[in-house]
């Protein structure tokens, strides 16, 4: 394989490394933050055209196996970019208006991003580990970015105690695999686990390793700890970060080192997988009802949408990757939505912070509130709104491979979700106007609300025509073994 | 004539949308006015439905087919029967009636309240003319929401509870159903209701199935014991809540047991026999003692409701025709007479304020025309000849005598308790000596009302004295469905 072949596949990396340090060396010297939110977007707009030119039906690999670009690669490369981009066009004036806006800011996300992507397309244990790392750095620093305000560095330092933990049992993990069968490539340990000769508890302690390292990443139950403090500590544009794009780097992780390192041990991480997918839905949903703050609420409804995510893994088969792959592309574009609105309707004086804070939207704002109405409706799972479809389609794989049980208990935790959620719908339309609202938001930004209008009006429109995107995830999860 | 039925369902909806887009720019008048307008257009575009309806035909006509979600096969499927033509129909006139009326109670956010009005009746018709699984699932769900924005926007001092309590009932049943339809999609990779008809399943499937459906159509009837959530909403709804409430959403339970539970899993309804006719005669007959003593109107109408309900629910489970034909009639006969009363019921709360059968007395002294009306409909609603309210229960109970005598004898008890609550509210309000001075200042029906009331007092006695007016349509399609009962699905 010539050199050039080997750019080809990586072209995408190794521009975002390229742009990331530039707007780190241009964020230094040159102090019109404007063109370097331009730069990011550009960067962005030209790695999803290379990704993009990259064939979707062949795995094409470099460095010694060590990098693959594949079917899911690209499907979860452009949706990141997509999310990345929609989340610095939210959080642009956001950070302007507080002081944060600076280059770090965007040599940090894209430095993120360049870890995403590395998780993404990794074949190996050590890229894997190296891409986990850059993210999870960046994103401590992200997290602690406001350091004059107390709550975003005790949330950081959460994060970061709590992250190096679920590093090092990834990390554990990662070497007793390398133990017992000598290489860190992901086909390869696949082919060797297939010999007999393997020590079964040696194998067994590397797997247990490894899902409770990813589950941590994932924030699912019971190693949600972590995910509730971060939410409620950071900026709300950076909890909408954490909340949406790295998820897709966490999904990446599991497919890879699950579904294609440890295919031979599914019956045992299935089992894994569909109790912490019961305990995150049930605790999720039935926490999020003793929430009075909007992040924290949003913490615990991100739990069960992983417990969601997870019933549909769970089930080991390609419907169930395909189901998951449509749960996060929803998830992750409801995610933006209900952030981005928090976004819209806090300023400077007055953050939105409490539930209560919502009370008499649909009289003085009857446009924000049908949004809000159409983002929480559709988390909840109502049709005709994306949520619904990637509920369905969950539902759909977790039932045809014949497990009827936990699908009941699904719905039944969703139906719990319900009641949350309409308590915001209700808030916002029933409720008597506040004083709150009224501090809230009196200067209108047309570029932020016109995003949130699209981003929101598109759960609608893709739930009334949801076909286009299961194709996809379907087309997706089926070319990648 | 493919369209027509799609054409029923979306034009109150566009015209919903439209209404909401422009009542910004326009004053109160104008938007009531306009929102009038759309309600008949939206009345107007199901009427081809009934004259070309093909009466000889038992099975979907005028159906429409286009894909829509190719991945899992499900279908933008619509096709209309005997057993849905006249719940359409119902549908859009009453839709339009609460439009029409609402200039009279409703005094913020008109066009909104309109608009609402307008989406909820095209997703009702949707829900009647659905054949696709999916199809009819996201119309149930999407028709909750702007029933869940009437009552807790326009609603009475406890709306919150009581809407979100209403939405919580039906979706704890619909999700259930969800995972049905889910489970018949593996067993017969298709969403379409035909082709789950003709899939055999074992009884203990059909059970489970059949219990699912049961949550979620029993909960929208509703059936005791789980009709709780119904006193709340209708005592909390604004008149046009209640009515439609009433009219229209208690009937899509008994619409979607013919349509789904029973051709589904007839055999689990054979075996479930016992305890459904168990609770629907428990319905009838404490139900009805629980409405006697209500001291609000509402509430005792809400339980006239349930109490009605059980005899639809009653009826259908017997399978015989005659239940069967009994029950069906029964719900559209409901659908008027409980419209009129909780239509009277707003009259009375436009001019007093109050739903205290205890503030009224002698309202006929000073509203004679009123009373005229409310006294018919009271008898209507207590079963008297010549009603429609007579039709189905008396057809209910001949099927009961045929499956056995003591069923027949306690769902004949109805006509005394029924009798007893709907005349006793009627002295206590419209007889007897005038109560105060409010009473005697009250002023009779306007226009408006009096068109309402007279339409829905014709439609009651036009169905009483000449019942073929609906069962001519249902005939042959009810007679399809019983075979599809009758017929065992067991391997």
């Amino acid at each position: 394989m010539t050199l050039s072949t080997l750019l080809t596949i990586a072209v995408p990396e190794i521009i975002i490394l390229i742009a990331a340090m530039s707007v780190l060396l241009l964020g230094v010297f040159y102090k019109n933050t404007t063109s370097l939110f331009g730069i990011t977007q550009l960067t962005l707009l030209i790695a999803a055209y290379f990704t993009a030119q990259l064939p979707i039906d062949v795995k094409l690999t470099a460095f010694n196996e060590m990098f693959i670009a594949d079917s899911l690669s690209m499907f979860l490369k452009l949706l990141s970019y997509f999310a990345l981009s929609l989340m610095l066009i939210y959080s642009r004036s956001f950070l302007q208006s507080r002081n944060l806006h600076n280059g770090e800011f965007y040599a940090l996300t894209l430095f993120a991003l360049l870890g995403i992507n590395l998780i993404i397309s990794s074949y190996h244990l050590l890229s894997l580990y190296m891409g986990l790392e850059l993210l999870s750095l960046s994103l401590y620093t992200l997290v602690a970015f406001d350091r004059n305000r107390p709550e975003a560095t005790e949330a950081a330092m959460k994060y970061f105690v709590l992250g190096a933990v679920a590093s090092g049992f990834l990390l554990y993990g990662f070497s007793m695999l390398y133990g017992i069968t000598g290489s860190l490539q992901i086909t390869e340990i696949s082919s060797r686990l297939a010999d007999a000769s393997i020590n079964p508890v040696v194998l067994s302690f590397a797997l247990v390793f490894v899902v409770v390292g990813i589950a941590f990443k994932f924030g699912a139950a019971p190693f949600q700890l972590w995910v509730p403090d971060v939410y409620q500590g950071s900026a709300t544009p950076i909890t909408m970060f954490i909340g949406s794009v790295p998820k897709f780097a966490s999904v990446a992780m599991l497919i890879r080192l699950l579904f294609q390192g440890l295919d031979h041990m599914v019956l045992d991480w299935q089992a894994m997988l569909l109790i912490m997918a019961i305990v995150s839905m049930l605790f999720g949903n039935i926490t999020a009802i003793a929430q009075t703050k909007i992040k924290r609420l949003l913490a615990y409804s991100a739990i069960s949408h992983v417990g969601f995510m997870f019933l549909g893994l769970a089930t080991g088969t390609i419907t169930g990757i395909a189901s998951a792959l449509m749960y996060i592309a929803a998830y992750v574009l409801m995610t933006l939505a209900s952030f981005g609105l928090i976004i819209h309707l806090s300023n400077q004086g007055k953050e939105l912070d409490q539930i209560a804070d919502l009370s008499g939207l649909g009289k003085q704002k009857p446009w924000c509130a049908f949004l809000l109405l159409l983002i929480f409706l559709s988390l909840a799972g109502i049709p005709p709104t994306i949520g619904f479809y990637a509920k369905f389609s969950i539902i759909q794989a977790t039932i045809q491979f014949g497990w009827v049980w936990p699908a009941v208990i699904a719905v039944m935790s969703a139906l719990i979700g319900i009641f949350y959620y309409l308590r915001i719908i209700k808030v916002a339309y029933f409720d008597e106007p506040g004083k709150n609202l009224n501090q809230i938001s009196k200067s209108s930004n047309n570029e932020l609300s016109v995003t949130l209008s699209i981003n929101t009006l598109s759960l609608l429109i893709i739930g009334l025509f949801p076909s286009s995107l299961m194709d996809i995830a379907t087309l997706t999860s089926a070319l990648i073994f | 004539m493919t369209g027509i039925l799609s054409l029923a369902i979306w034009t109150p909806i566009v015209l919903g949308i439209i209404l909401l887009l422009v009542q910004d720019k326009l004053s109160t008048t104008l938007t009531y006015r306009l929102g009038n307008l759309f309600g008949f257009i939206s009345f107007l575009v199901t009427l081809p439905l009934y004259i070309y309806f093909d009466k000889g035909f038992s099975g979907f006509q005028f159906q429409e087919i286009y894909p829509w979600i190719n991945h899992f096969s499900i279908n933008y499927h619509l096709g209309l029967d005997g057993i849905s033509l006249p719940l359409v129909l119902l549908t859009s006139f009453i839709s339009w009636l609460v439009i029409f009326i609402s200039s009279n109670s409703i005094e913020r956010a008109i066009g909104f309240y309109i608009s609402a009005f307008l989406i909820l009746s095209g997703l009702m018709i949707g829900v009647f003319l659905a054949l696709d699984a999916i199809l009819y699932y996201v119309f149930w769900e999407a028709m909750l929401i702007p029933m869940f924005l009437l009552i807790g926007i326009w609603g009475g001092p406890n709306r919150v509870y009581a809407t979100i309590k209403f939405f919580l009932y039906t979706v704890l049943g619909s999700l259930l159903m969800l995972v049905a339809f889910i489970y018949l999609y593996n067993q017969t990779a298709s969403f379409a209701i035909l082709d789950f008809y003709t899939k055999p399943l074992s009884l203990n499937i059909q059970v489970l199935i059949f219990l699912a459906f049961f949550m979620a159509f029993a909960v929208k009837i509703p059936m005791w014991p789980v009709h709780t959530w119904l006193p709340d909403a209708h005592v909390e709804a604004p008149t046009g809540g209640s009515v439609i409430l009433a009219a229209i959403m208690l009937k899509l339970g008994g619409y979607s047991f013919i349509r789904f539970a029973m051709p589904i899993s007839p055999d689990a309804l054979i075996f479930l026999k016992p305890f459904l006719i168990g609770l629907s005669l428990i319905a009838i007959v404490y139900i009805a003692f629980v409405a006697i003593v209500q001291t609000d109107m509402k509430k005792l109408i809400a339980y006239s409701s349930i109490s009605h309900m059980g005899f639809v629910t009653l009826g259908l489970f017997i399978l015989n025709p005659l239940g069967f034909e009994g029950g069906y009639v029964q719900m559209i006969s409901h659908g008027f007479i409980s419209a009129a009363l909780f239509f009277a019921i707003g009259v009375l709360y436009d001019r007093m304020h109050s739903r205290n059968i205890s503030d009224y007395k002698g309202v006929i002294n000073s509203m004679p025309i009123f009373g005229s009306f409310f006294v018919l409909f009271a008898m209507a609603n207590s079963g008297l000849p010549g009603t429609s309210g007579f039709v189905g229960e008396f057809l209910v109970i001949l099927g009961a005598m045929q499956d056995h005598f003591w069923i027949a004898f306690f769902a004949s008890l109805t006509l005394i308790f029924g009798a007893t609550y709907s005349l006793w509210l009627v002295k206590r309000i419209i007889f007897g000596e005038v109560k105060n001075k409010k009473i005697a200042a009250l002023k009779d029906l306007n226009g408006k009302e009096f068109f309402v009331m007279s339409v829905l007092a014709l439609m009651t006695l036009a169905i009483g004295i000449y019942p073929a007016l609906i069962t001519d349509i249902t005939n042959q399609s009810s007679q399809m469905m019983l075979g599809l009962i009758q017929q065992s699905k067991i391997l």
